[in-house]
């Protein structure tokens, strides 16, 4: 058994800021192919805060899933990391399997989709939550299982002296994944990792997870990332957000900023799209034109120019960087970030309904903003 | 086509006109077999349960429902593709449960359904004109080779597709794309009344959206009536005029959508509507949730009574001993108990939740 107290966190003194607990700064990855290099993460930078939670959101491929793996050090041999990723302070690029392997499950938890790929299916629940104990805890036999109780109850798990000894199948997805979530929290870790939760789940049974994810964060005191496609799940439970698309960070801040006051189109078309349960009358939706890039040989420039109705020359040319918007902490990669200023995204997008995908915004009469031609 | 004006979209559940389609009282149960060699039957799966709605001319009627609620397998028999165990299907004038293959052909041209992914069933060494003409050729309506290739391609751009595209294949297409040759399939054969059995659930929302306008402008275009089933909320209330809610084979509430939002009545649609995350942030800090204990209960032994009571929180917290044995030992009947709508449940209520 390894013991590992709680003495380290007493070396948070030595991290830069004593108030982050994961810096992640200039993330690359690629993967090599027959076809050339997948650029899947290119040069992501984001600081998670203690206690914050952040989330990520992006269209499917734009690299969320990679961006978290190699921050947890679970990325295939094959692919090549550069950049760096400190957890209180610490680098974990570059760290030998062995010590990543300890810090996962103990400061460093994560939950990902499928409940099914964290659960061993031959051990009870609470072997399973007992051993996560045991593996980072001196404790008796005893009382990791009472704890395991207790955190299944924190998880909102009925009746969870019996479940306890339940094997994984005997529960429905919902609770699995509150079990996942038990297990995340066994250790007090510092930051928690979640991975599209509750996409597989039913809206009810999503709620209860949430629940639990909360409950989770408010006894552990950790930080979150919490990467998921529905905006609705990140404006509910994060305080912060950053928009990827390609394989980039291209809009990070506040989630009152990012949500009402969003200056990178591809964020406005983004909320534009959605189908919204709380307004009624039947305003079109906008739908964002042309499909993503492949991350094969990007060509220079913004990578959103194709589907952008703001793009210019200059954006074919120049890929923009995170420039501050009116708040510091709210940044945004777009050459013409300041015109968005007060633009809903009906004035930016059209609601057309023609194949989307086999157009680009060059395809439709440029938009008419005021204050341009 | 019919005259497009004043039928148009109606708010109040009494219109007069007559539905295009009626379901009574439909029921569909699958057989639960033993394992080993002899396979016995020990069970059935309750899968819809006296189901029955009309569904108005040019009208989009939202199915709505967590998974396994019996969408797909109501849509399914409601086109005869799937037997059903009894009710009634009505559609100008006959039964369509107790029409024979044969006899269905004529009125599957009238018909039709698209699925989640169109391309799962298909020959992936078909071209897209070869998909959009079969329904056509089945019917004999292709015609000359060039009449034949006329409608193909006028379908595909009917469906805001390139024709030039004809000759690709499907995995060349990304699923908003398919999504779109699904319908011009579902197309072809001008039909009044479309089944979509969550039609753009597999796609990202800035596709989605293209998708929905697409299918809003086929009504208005068409006179087409959807029945449009999905387990998004959201996606419902954008595009249904009317919406019945499922839970466990049952329809639990029925209403036009602007009053389901404004007044869900049953328990099960009250927690629904409030457990969908919203995009905004302020209205998601103050917003109350209800939370359901519990799972969803196995089909093949629904609860007595009201199936929803083992997770109804106005069963657990509000009720009194002697109010409980109603929900225990009585089906409630979805009718309208005062709030201008149709629920079942025997304490309905009317609350506003968003
Ligand atoms: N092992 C790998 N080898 C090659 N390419 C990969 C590998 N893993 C991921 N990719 C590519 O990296 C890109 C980013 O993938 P990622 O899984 O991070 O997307 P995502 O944003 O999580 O999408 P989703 O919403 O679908 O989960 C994709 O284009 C994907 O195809
Ligand atoms: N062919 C079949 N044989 C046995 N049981 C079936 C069959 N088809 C469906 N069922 C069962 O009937 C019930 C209703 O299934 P159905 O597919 O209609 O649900 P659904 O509401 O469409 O769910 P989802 O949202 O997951 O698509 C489920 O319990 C399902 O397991
Ligand atoms: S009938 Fe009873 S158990 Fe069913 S929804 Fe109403 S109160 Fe709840
Ligand atoms: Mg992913
Ligand atoms: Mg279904």
């Amino acid at each position: 058994m390894t013991e590992s107290t709680d003495i380290t966190l007493d070396r948070s003194g030595a991290a830069p800021k004593s108030d982050v607990v994961l810096e992640v700064d200039n993330l690359t990855v690629e993967f090599p192919t027959d076809d050339g290099a997948v650029q899947a993460v290119r040069g992501v930078s984001y600081q998670l805060r203690r206690g914050d939670a952040l989330g990520i959101v992006g269209e499917s491929g734009s690299g969320k899933s990679v961006t978290s793996l190699a921050v947890l050090g679970l990325l295939p041999k094959t692919a090549r990391v550069k950049g760096s990723v400190k957890l209180l302070g610490e680098e974990l690029i570059g760290k030998p399997e062995k010590e990543y392997a300890k810090l996962r499950g103990n400061k460093l938890a994560m939950i990902f989709q499928d409940p099914l790929t964290s659960l061993n299916p031959v051990y009870t629940v609470g072997y399973q939550i007992a051993e996560a104990i045991l593996a980072h805890h001196d404790v008796s036999k005893k009382a990791a299982r009472d704890r395991a109780i207790d955190l299944l109850k924190t998880v909102g798990i009925p009746f969870p002296e019996q479940r306890v000894d339940n094997y994984p199948h005997e529960m429905s997805g919902g609770m699995r994944q509150r079990v996942v979530i038990a297990i995340a929290m066994a250790n007090d870790p510092d930051v928690i990792i979640a991975d599209e939760p509750t996409t597989a789940l039913d809206v009810t049974v999503q709620a209860q997870v949430l629940e639990a994810l909360e409950a989770a964060r408010n006894e552990t005191g950790a930080a979150m990332v919490l990467i998921t496609h529905d905006l609705g799940v990140i404006a509910g439970h994060a305080d912060r957000i950053c928009v990827m698309y390609a394989g980039k960070l291209v809009e990070k801040g506040s989630i009152d900023d990012v949500f009402y006051r969003p200056r990178m189109p591809y964020s406005l078309g983004l909320l534009g799209s959605l189908p919204r349960l709380d307004e009624s009358g039947k305003d079109r939706l906008t739908p964002i034109v042309g499909s993503p890039p492949s991350l094969l040989n990007l060509p220079p420039g913004c990578p959103f120019t194709p589907r952008c109705p703001l793009a210019q020359d200059v954006c074919e040319q120049e890929e923009p960087g995170l420039y501050p918007t009116g708040d510091p902490e709210h940044v945004a990669a777009c050459h013409f970030h300041e015109r968005l200023v007060g633009v809903s995204s009906s004035d930016l997008f059209r609601p057309i309904s023609v194949d989307t995908e086999d157009l680009t915004a060059a395809d439709l009469a440029p938009v008419d903003l005021e204050g341009q031609k | 086509m019919t005259a497009p004006t004043s039928l148009g979209k109606p708010e109040p559940e009494a219109t007069k006109a007559e539905p295009v389609l009626s379901v009574r009282n439909l029921v569909k149960h699958f057989p639960v077999r033993s394992r080993g060699l002899v396979r016995r039957k020990i069970g059935d799966v309750h899968a819809v349960c006296d189901v029955s709605f009309d569904l108005n001319e040019r009208e989009t009627l939202g199915l709505v429902g967590e998974s396994g609620c019996g969408k797909t397998t109501t849509g399914r028999v409601l086109l005869n593709l799937v037997k059903a165990t009894s009710g009634q299907v009505m559609y100008q004038g006959k039964d369509l449960t107790k029409m024979s293959a044969s006899d269905m052909r004529p009125l599957r041209r009238d018909l039709q359904i698209v699925f989640q992914d169109p391309f799962a069933s298909l020959d992936p060494r078909m071209t897209i004109n070869e998909i959009v003409a079969e329904p056509l050729r089945i019917h004999g309506q292709y015609g000359s080779s060039e009449k034949g290739r006329g409608q193909v391609r006028e379908l595909l751009r009917t469906v805001g597709l390139n024709p030039e595209h004809g000759n690709r294949y499907a995995h060349e297409f990304s699923g908003g794309q398919r999504q779109r040759i699904g319908i011009a399939r579902a197309l072809a054969l001008r039909p009044k009344v479309l089944v979509l059995d969550e039609p753009v659930s597999a796609l990202d929302v800035s596709i989605q959206a293209g998708v929905i306008n697409l299918l809003e402008d086929l009504q208005a275009e068409l006179g087409l009536s959807y029945l449009f089933i999905s387990h998004d909320l959201s996606v419902i209330r954008h595009i249904a005029d009317r919406v019945a809610v499922m839970y466990l084979g049952r329809i639990v509430e029925t209403a036009p959508v602007e009053q389901l939002f404004r007044t869900a009545a049953h328990p099960y649609t009250q927690a629904l509507i409030s457990a969908i995350p919203l995009p905004d942030p302020q209205k998601e800090r103050t917003r109350k949730r209800i939370l359901l204990t519990g799972d969803v209960p196995s089909p093949v032994n629904p609860p007595s009574g009201c199936r929803f009571r083992s997770r109804c929180p106005k069963f657990a917290n509000e009720l009194s001993e002697g109010e409980r044995q109603k929900c225990v030992n009585e089906v409630p009947a979805l009718v309208d108990r005062g709030e201008g709508h149709r629920s079942a449940c025997h304490y309905a209520e009317a609350m506003k939740l968003i």
